[in-house]
């Protein structure tokens, strides 16, 4: 408990950390209860003709797009698919990469080897040729897939630092003691190695959510992501493109969301990480 | 520490190590091509009786926590035997080998690494009750609360994290840790060198109350000459892997066989200031683990004036030269 107040004064002393954790917690809600917050639907067309690339109003705050579209309440439904898929794919790819660097730090130095050098090699794979080949080629793919192609392309990292973390910890005098006690493997791994791994998990997997959200928003806007009708940051992005100066808010409205979501995220996890790190002492 | 001296005869000691040998393999070079291994345990024998403390000195690097760490078959060893009452550890299977793991336990040296910073006192001293199943739920808590208490700390220290104690009290927390699941060797890895002198004497004090409470066998290993004088009423001396001298306390200290026994007595300093010895200073480092001289492996810095060709090619064995006192030298 006392670890946890201590934790909160350091995160606490990051400002900015502190106004992105709030933005994220926004950002959540919203896309929670995008119905409820959403000024309209989302795909309704009320009038494309009269009412197409109408600028911010009171009736339409981000204004409509060439569908006439309410570009607010797409950006707010878009908040569920890019969050989403951020938060899926960094919880599958993080556990994952947990789960391997693990095992390669407590197996035998063969068993070690072989997964490392795997990782080596999936490393040098140009992780966004690969999604965009397999999306090429399964048209239509559900956005599950989508997931599930980040989050396997996107683990290796963390079960690098994972591993090595693991490697250190197992000579510490702690766990030597843990063994000499009679500890077997899931006691060491849940007493002992996860509460000293936690924490670089999770700030690994806050910080990757900010890269897959641009990520998906990158696949989404090249057609190959979330499709059309349905709204994703992204391919709002590339609807507006056609109108960036007969109607900018169309394409910015998004691109805004975009950045300034992806930069809380970055900023929450470096807040974490000094929550974290007792050393810290901002 | 005055226990018992040794088991009575007929009875069989409760740790017997025979032979000993622990070597690492590590790859280096540019493409870990190149293999090495160091040789850091090298055929260790000596046997500990209940009740019974050996001491264990040497400089560090000579294989001390190695040795250490494997009599609690915390390293693989690569041949030998460490019996314990009868039984080889490596020889049981699993199940067996946690359940024996009970009898003997260890405290290291660094109290702060010793600890998780993540768990509390409390916590750390109750996982040997939970692992084996010795006490739950209230029972687990009462119990955690008496180990405690037996080693000088405040019941509500079981609350506490690790850093908020000093290195005194840690080292006492570490070492209600290893009594919780009530063994009969504590193997003492420098448990005093990382304090306070001040403090070092109220933990060895502690380590002497609770031998003969409980009816410990120690092995207890230091650098420091002067602490094992004090603990120990047998100890054996290690250099390189081995050990050279092994004998009574008394007679060791008093009149040393082995050249490396006679240099490592003239370093411990004497309170009384009017006391003046001759100092034997060893010249250079001790040899490499990884490629221990041929021979005697102290010949490289051995100032015995005997010294000749035999010491350069043919290694020693420890043999007995007054009861119970044995010395790996061919000019002893």
């Amino acid at each position: 408990m006392r670890a946890l107040r201590r934790g909160w004064l350091r995160f606490r002393a990051h400002r900015a950390a502190v106004a992105a954790g709030l933005l994220v917690a926004v950002l959540a809600i919203a896309a929670a209860f995008a119905p409820l917050v959403a000024p309209a639907d989302p795909l309704a067309q009320p009038d494309p003709v009269a009412l197409q690339n109408q600028p911010p109003s009171a009736a339409h705050l981000l204004g409509t797009d060439r569908f006439s579209r309410d570009v607010l309440s797409r950006i707010v439904y878009g908040a569920r698919v890019s969050l989403g898929v951020g938060a899926a794919a960094a919880l599958l790819a993080v556990t994952v990469g947990a789960l391997v660097g693990l095992a390669a730090g407590l197996a035998s130095p063969a068993v070690d080897q072989l997964l490392m050098r795997s990782v080596d090699v999936a490393l040098a794979l140009p992780r966004v040729f690969l999604i965009l080949l397999v999306l090429a080629l399964w048209e239509n793919a559900p956005p599950w897939v989508v997931v599930l192609l980040i989050a396997l392309t996107g683990w290796f990292q963390t079960s690098r630092v994972v591993r090595a973390l693991v490697l250190r910890l197992r000579e510490s005098e702690f766990v030597q003691a843990a063994r000499a006690l009679g500890s077997g493997r899931p006691g060491l791994v849940r007493r002992h190695l996860l509460p000293h791994l936690a924490p670089t998990i999770i700030v690994s997997a806050t910080l990757d959510v900010g890269n897959i959200i641009l990520l998906e928003s990158g696949l989404s806007y090249l057609g190959l992501g979330i499709r059309p009708p349905a709204p994703s940051w992204g391919n709002m992005i590339q609807d507006g493109k056609d109108q960036l100066f007969s109607a900018p808010w169309v394409a910015a409205a998004p691109g805004l969301a975009l950045l300034v979501t992806v930069v809380a995220f970055n900023l929450f996890g470096d807040g974490l990480q000094a929550a974290f790190d007792p050393r810290d002492r901002r | 520490m005055d226990g018992e001296r040794s088991a009575v005869s007929g009875t069989r000691p409760l740790l017997e190590v025979a032979d000993l040998v622990v070597h690492f393999t590590r790859r280096t070079g540019l493409f870990g091509t190149r293999r090495e291994t160091v040789q850091a345990v090298n055929g260790v024998s000596f046997a500990i009786g209940r009740r019974e403390t050996l001491g264990l000195v040497g400089e560090s690097g000579c294989g001390k926590t190695t040795l250490a760490r494997a009599v609690l078959h915390l390293v693989e060893r690569t041949s030998g035997t460490v019996r314990f009452d009868g039984a080889d550890l490596a020889a049981l299977r699993p199940a067996e080998l946690r359940r024996a793991r009970r009898r003997l336990q260890i405290v290291f040296q660094d109290p702060y690494a010793s600890l998780n910073p993540r768990m509390t006192i409390g916590r750390a001293v109750r996982e040997g009750l939970e692992v084996h199943r010795l006490a739950r739920g209230a029972e687990a808590d009462r119990r955690v609360r008496a180990l405690l208490e037996e080693v000088g700390l405040p019941a509500d220290a079981a609350d506490a994290y690790p850093h908020e104690f000093s290195g005194g009290q840690r080292q006492r927390a570490g070492i209600a840790r290893a009594l919780a699941v009530e063994p009969e060797l504590l193997v003492c890895d420098e448990p005093v060198s990382a304090l306070d002198v001040s403090v070092q004497a109220q933990v060895l004090n502690l380590l002497a109350d609770l031998q003969v409470r409980r009816g410990l066998s120690y092995l207890f290993i230091s650098h420091d000459l002067a602490v094992v004088r004090h603990v120990a009423p047998r100890v054996a001396v290690m250099y390189l892997g081995r050990i050279v001298e092994e004998g009574p306390a008394d007679a060791l200290y008093a009149a040393p066989r082995h050249p490396y026994t006679q240099a490592l007595l003239s370093a411990v300093p004497v309170p009384d200031p009017t006391t003046r010895r001759a100092r034997i200073v060893l010249p250079g480092d001790p040899p490499s683990p990884v490629h221990p001289p041929a021979g005697c492996p102290f010949h490289p810095r051995c100032p015995h004036p005997a010294k000749d060709q035999t010491c350069l090619t043919v290694r020693p064995e420890l043999t007995q030269l007054a009861p119970g006192h044995r010395v790996a030298c061919h000019k002893a």
